[in-house]
């Protein structure tokens, strides 16, 4: 057998060129494509686990749907609805709602974000506030309740530096207003029973049958859409009312 | 034939070499032959350019520009005054109600989901027709905001570049092709649309309409890539939104034409392309016919057109041009 080696194969200048631009082209393929399947850890590790606006499908289909348009945020009329940001992966533009900081209170009657929604994400099924199926409201700290403690609210339910709206049915239908510009005067705290869009859904229930013990205690019921009007108004910080998200929402 | 080559280009092969004088019309190769030799060329170029360079035009950069600004803020203004005159973002709106999808955004949908709506179909047949109808990737310079900040990351580049701080290092022009298919996939495979993670328009349109995010420090990176690695990488090689649009515009009316009769193969022309490959037939005797069009990747962005100093570079509306005068 030959033993002798062979000669190195003299590449021209061009065809070292083109072998380099061809290293670099995979390069840059494998870092575009590396930087987009980062996305993959947010969502799959659950960093966020986010409230998702009415309609929404359940969390993968609902991310795979969603055309990160933000229509939905275009037509709310209490600006409920926000879009994930890049640390959110897969969620960047998609919509959520944060109920503490503005929840939806179904003021637009018609689920204007169902309607708005171009790919169904949103699922179009629903017609209704009732038939949402955002999450589920739980008391998650009923020594912090108010209701429970047999406090009262006397003036603003979150402060005068709190941000968001609602649209008080009593003031004026159609125009939100600041929930800092709100006074209360109740002598037992129903906030959450009181401002909850859905009737039914929440109500506060009385400890003790005697008259004189006002202390009650909110309770939830199956008719709960998990808007998180609730976890808003509560006035208690941290809210002792929280909305949970629900794992697998129902088709309606 | 004729409408395959310019796609293969457009998917990253090179274009072809030079071709033989008898595959030409008899006219062009008249012309050819007529530009051969002649006398005081190297004076008569100079002075042609240097009466360009004294009414140096930069109409069709500037009308773009206009039009990139004025598209998208729209959508900004007509959300921060309510409007609703054009409601969304690039990725999908409701213009005057009509629903309008962009093309790739609703393809990745509709890989990862798997259902399709009957308004992401409205919304992307209206697309479809209204971007056939204007030439395809004018998509890319007419409208997609990333374009604009990569053009002006282009004009640093080739001032780092004459001052020797910065050098271009190419890509191969398959790697947009490939990574179309991988992104197509992925979508498909994982139900996620996973190019829109990384998608410089969405990000933009968004950050524009609803407010700026971390997002942003993706094309920032991408524009430091552009300004210190590679001159225009995500357009010329990554996005497959252009090459959507490509594939869009093959057919489409609106083009830029080539006109060999004036041209003096000076090369200006690709100097300021962002996809020089589809000038290749303004290169010496590389015209088949008098009249040629310009590829589908072609953005018609109108630079060449601005530069050329013979006006052999123009627009031009396919089917129109027995109406206007005969040049």
């Amino acid at each position: 057998m030959n033993s002798e080696p062979i000669p190195p194969k003299k590449l021209t200048r061009q065809q070292r060129r083109d072998r380099r631009a061809m290293l670099r082209s995979l390069g840059v393929g494998i870092g575009v494509i590396g930087a987009a399947l980062l996305g993959f850890f947010p969502v799959v590790k659950e960093w966020m686990r986010r409230l998702r606006p009415p309609g929404a499908l359940d969390e993968a289909p609902f991310l795979a749907a969603c055309i990160k348009c933000g229509q939905c945020v275009q037509v709310c009329p209490v600006q409920a609805i926000k879009l994930g940001d890049l640390d959110e992966g897969y969620g960047v533009g998609v919509p959520y709602v944060d109920a503490r900081a503005q929840a939806c209170d179904f003021s637009c009657d018609a689920v204007q974000c169902v309607l708005a929604c171009p790919t169904g994400a949103l699922s179009h099924a629903i017609n209704a506030k009732e038939e949402v199926t955002m999450g589920v409201a739980r008391l998650a700290r009923p020594s912090a309740c108010l209701a429970r403690l047999g406090k009262g609210v006397k003036g603003v339910a979150r402060g005068r530096d709190f941000g968001g709206v609602h649209r008080y049915a009593e003031i004026d239908r159609w125009t939100p207003v600041p929930v800092a510009e709100y006074e209360y005067d109740l002598e037992l705290c129903d906030l959450c029973a009181r401002e909850c869009p859905i009737e039914g859904a929440i109500t506060i229930e009385r400890l003790n049958i005697d008259d004189r013990d006002l202390r009650g205690s909110p309770v939830v019921f199956d008719k709960c859409v998990g808007c998180g009007m609730c976890e808003m108004m509560c006035p208690t910080d941290p809210p002792a009312i929280v909305v949970d998200i629900r794992e697998s929402r129902k088709e309606a | 034939m004729a409408l395959l080559d310019p796609i293969k280009v457009m998917l990253g092969r090179q274009p072809g070499r030079r071709p033989s004088d008898r595959s030409m019309d008899p006219a062009a190769r008249a012309i050819h032959q007529a530009k051969k030799g002649g006398e005081g060329k190297k004076e008569r170029v100079a002075a042609i350019k240097a009466e360009r360079d004294l009414h140096r035009s930069h109409k069709w950069r500037n009308r773009r520009w206009a039009s990139i600004i004025i598209v998208n803020l729209l959508f900004v203004l007509s959300f921060q005054f309510d409007v609703q005159l054009i409601e969304g973002s690039l990725t999908a709106s409701r213009v005057i109600g009509f629903h309008f999808a962009d093309l790739n955004a609703a393809l990745q949908v509709m890989l990862a989901y798997k259902e399709i709506l009957i308004n992401l179909v409205i919304g992307t047949v209206t697309v479809l027709i209204m971007w056939w109808l204007l030439g395809g990737r004018t998509f890319c310079s007419w409208v997609c905001p990333y374009h604009l900040l990569a053009e002006i990351a282009e004009f640093i580049h080739l001032k780092l570049a004459a001052a020797n701080i910065v050098r271009d290092f190419p890509l191969h022009r398959g790697l947009r092709t490939v990574l179309y298919a991988v992104f197509a996939l992925l979508a498909l495979v994982t139900g996620y649309t996973v190019f829109e993670a990384v998608s410089p328009v969405g990000i933009l349109s968004r950050a524009l309409i609803y407010g700026p995010g971390l997002a942003l420090i993706w094309v920032a990176g991408l524009l430091l890539f552009e300004v210190f690695i590679t001159r225009r990488a995500w357009c010329r090689y990554v996005c497959p939104i252009g090459l959507t649009y490509g594939f869009v515009g093959t057919t489409s009316p609106v083009h830029v034409k080539y006109n060999l009769k004036e041209c003096l193969h000076e090369g200006d022309c690709r100097q300021v392309c962002m996809v020089p490959h589809v000038l290749e037939v303004t290169k010496k005797g590389y015209a088949t016919l008098v009249n040629e069009g310009i590829g589908p990747d072609c953005t018609r962005c109108g630079l060449c057109v601005d530069i050329c100093p013979t006006h052999s570079l123009t627009f031009d509306i396919k089917g129109l041009n027995k109406f206007t005068k005969n040049d």
